[in-house]
């Protein structure tokens, strides 16, 4: 029977990410500026990327550089004493992918406020209904 | 709406909480993500492709198709912030601002009213403009090369540091905008224009994808580096290793070019006349 505290120590990093996760959805649902609910999304994004790199973690291990001595010595690599490369690999290009496409939503969000002249939800879908309507 | 939101927060919430207790614990080497190709990764990206640092040997060669489409997809953002934002006719704005830069009196200038351009005694100013301060623009003048090479360093060390294509592109891209927000827009213009940062942009997708395409032609799958061997004249380990390089320098290239793009883009609404 493992005792609580073993348990928290096990598994508080997906706690972070759940919590991080959270708070992103509620801000994409909730809040009603645009400019909010990219923010929303990007603490999403940094959500996805804490959970892919700690589930990449190993206990005794290292960062996923070889250590190797002058060239010739050759000595046996072992998967055990390096953390998982892959999550960092997948989560390196999507943060910079993030970024980009944090650049097309505020440019989006640009173009949404010269038309209506808010960013709020609700003033710009009363604009679209009289502008429908009228 | 926020009780909505609450309420789907919290029942997702409970649902992740609840199914946390199934994952591996933090720190597992035995986790299902370790055991099926990222030890064979660990073990054979020294010998296959003589690089220490397994990320980048992953990320540019065992991956590299992965990679090739992420940098399309960083270079596609950049191409529709372009075509979102920009505003393509030139517009003639209302009024100008200019600066005498021996007394710093600022002159407005209505349209049609004639422009002291080239005289040498006036600068342009924006017409949101604050005074340059003195602290802010020296120390960015001083960093903003270091924070360059630093951003070559990091693209070139990448095989035996942390570091690669993207990050030392991200770096260089920032030091272009550290230089920008504490100069101004149309002076970062002239620097690197619009035009030359779309085309490096294109240009790192073009030799990223070009380094695959004469791999094909040497007989070789895409992105199969060995086949370059020939051509660089070093064993195939070696050939592998010279090819992430010439691609990650080609992701360095895109990315440090499309973040100044975005930036250009975003910062001047589009008009690429004022802006930071």
């Amino acid at each position: 029977m493992e005792s609580i505290g073993d348990l928290i120590i096990a598994k508080y990093n997906y706690w972070a990410v759940i919590t991080l996760l959270l708070i992103g959805l509620y801000a994409m649902i909730a809040k009603k500026n645009l400019v909010k609910k990219i923010i929303g999304m990007n603490i999403f994004q940094t959500a996805i990327i804490l959970f892919y790199v700690s589930i990449g973690s190993k206990k005794g291990a290292t960062i996923p550089i070889i250590l190797h001595g002058p060239a010739g010595s050759s000595h046996a690599v072992h998967a055990a004493d390096y953390i998982n490369p892959l999550p960092h690999v997948l989560m390196l290009t999507a943060i910079v992918v993030s970024v980009a496409t944090l650049g097309v939503a505020l440019a989006l969000a640009m173009k949404i406020y010269s038309q209506y002249g808010t960013l709020e939800e609700d003033e710009i879908l009363e604009k679209i209904m009289e502008s429908e309507t009228g | 709406m926020r009780t909505l939101g609450l309420i789907a927060a919290f029942c997702l919430g409970g649902l992740l909480f609840f199914i946390s207790f199934d994952f591996p614990s933090w720190g597992d080497a035995l986790s299902p993500a370790s055991r099926h190709v990222s030890p064979y990764y660990i073990e054979h990206s020294l010998e296959d492709t003589s690089v220490p640092n397994i990320v980048t040997a992953v990320l540019a060669d065992y991956r590299g198709f992965d990679t090739l489409f992420e940098t399309a997809v960083i270079f596609s953002a950049g191409l529709a912030c372009f075509f979102l934002v920009r505003v393509s006719e030139r517009q003639v704005p209302a009024a100008r601002f200019y600066r005498h830069l021996a007394t710093g009196i600022t002159f407005r200038i209505e349209k049609g009213g004639r422009l002291p351009e080239g005289t040498g005694e006036f600068e342009r100013i924006d017409s949101l403009w604050v005074p340059y301060d003195v602290i802010i623009g020296m120390t960015c003048r001083l960093v903003v090369p270091f924070i360059q090479l630093f951003a070559l360093y990091v693209i070139a060390h990448g095989h035996h540091s942390p570091g690669g294509g993207f990050q030392g592109g991200v770096i260089f891209g920032a030091a272009i905008i550290l230089f920008a927000i504490s100069t101004n827009l149309r002076r970062t213009l002239k620097r690197m224009s619009e035009r030359s940062s779309a085309l490096l942009s294109s240009l790192g997708v073009l030799i990223y994808a070009g380094t695959g395409l004469l791999c094909l032609f040497m007989g070789a799958g895409f992105l199969n580096y060995r086949a370059l061997a020939a051509i660089l004249g070093v064993d195939q380990v070696a050939a592998r290793s010279d090819g992430i390089l010439i691609v990650e320098s080609g992701v360095g290239i895109a990315v440090a070019a499309v973040m100044v793009w975005i930036y250009y883009n975003l910062s001047s609404a589009g008009k690429q006349d004022e802006g930071l």
